[in-house]
């Protein structure tokens, strides 16, 4: 492989865009197709194919066979809440290889003693989104169960379409957060893209065991369900 | 740390800039309970330096090994592992998989 286009598919990762590697298995040619160019590209529907599942793999096209390392940008957890379940939650998805940002804009909360090492911010989620908007690769964990702080990042999380969007509180509290998003117009199958309350059904009981339960949770949607998609529409499969 | 995948071609790149040979190898194709999934990779470089995994740590020697010639050659290498393989005492997986690999030099 040329390191121009090692270099290309680098800096497509730096971008957040997706991007596909093709490589000719018979003669060795390569290329990087960029997300924008799917369309234009030969194998345009296996691309999109490829892309759609998040998936590396060969295909076949007029009897030559084709490579495709598919890269996706990486996956971001923007958590809601320095809260002591957070305080668990960064360090285990840290090291499951997220990059994780917390805000929270409670400085008693969130405080870089509660959070070390940890990307922190103390401001509104708004003033946060404002600067860096959520997209399909990211997840948005919401943890407060304060509508003050919580909605403004769970309504930017549904229209981002974020893969996974996961929100504490109890059944009483989440009937409440539907009936508020409702009324901010969001219909019943987007507001069921929430997952309330948080986490798999472990038993969760400490907050670590909680912070489990979400991670165990966003790694299902992120891997079981093919959540994370370049192209929000199937296209014909090959 | 475990280095993702992102991280190993970032990495790739580095240290194809600093004037390292580099090979990049790839799992192109697994049959049954092959342990890393297609699209794994592994760096290597020409002192045997290596990064990441294309199998749970069973055929990593024999693809580092692979790799050397391919950067002293420069012509990309397609590799078999399975437990059908003769050398199955040597390399091979275990796991009873099958995994094709792919091992090509970093190009100027």
């Amino acid at each position: 492989m040329k390191i121009a286009l090692l270099s290309a598919l680098n800096a497509e990762r730096a971008k957040r865009a997706a991007a596909v590697l093709v490589t000719d298995l018979e003669s060795g040619e390569q290329r990087v197709v960029k997300g924008g160019q799917l369309k234009k590209d030969p194998l345009s529907d296996a691309l999109q194919e490829q892309l759609r599942l998040g998936k590396s793999g060969t295909v076949e096209d007029q009897g030559r066979r084709y490579f495709l390392t598919v890269q996706s940008p990486p996956v971001r957890i923007l958590v809601t809440g320095a809260v002591h379940i957070s305080q668990a939650l960064a360090p285990m998805a840290k090291l499951l290889d997220f990059e994780v940002t917390i805000v929270d804009p409670r400085t008693a909360f969130a405080s870089p003693e509660r959070f070390p090492k940890v990307a922190l911010h103390a401001v509104w989620p708004d003033a946060y989104l404002a600067q860096h908007p959520l997209d399909r690769y990211t997840a948005l964990v919401a943890l407060t169960h304060d509508p003050k702080i919580d909605d403004v990042a769970l309504i930017a999380a549904l229209e981002a379409d974020c893969f996974y969007i996961g929100a504490l509180g109890s059944k009483r509290t989440h009937a409440k957060r539907v009936e508020r998003l409702q009324k901010a117009g969001f219909g019943e199958a987007q507001i069921a893209r929430i997952s309330a309350p948080i986490g798999l059904d472990i038993g969760a009981a400490t907050p670590a065991e909680i912070a489990l339960a979400t991670l165990g949770q966003l790694v299902a949607a992120l891997r079981k369900t093919q959540a994370v998609r370049a192209q929000p529409k199937v296209v014909a499969a090959r | 740390m475990v280095a993702s995948e992102c991280d190993i071609l970032a990495k790739a790149e580095e240290w194809a800039k600093e004037n390292r040979g580099v090979a990049l190898a790839t799992v192109i194709e697994t049959w049954g309970s092959a342990p890393r999934p297609v699209g794994s990779h592994l760096i290597i470089d020409e002192n045997g330096s290596f990064l990441g995994s294309v199998s749970g740590g069973c055929v990593e020697g024999e693809v580092v090994t692979e790799a050397m010639d391919v950067i002293e050659t420069g012509k990309s290498k397609m590799l078999e592992f399975g437990v059908a393989d003769e050398s199955a005492w040597r390399v091979g997986l275990s796991c009873g998989g099958r995994i094709k690999v792919y091992v090509e030099k970093l190009e100027p």
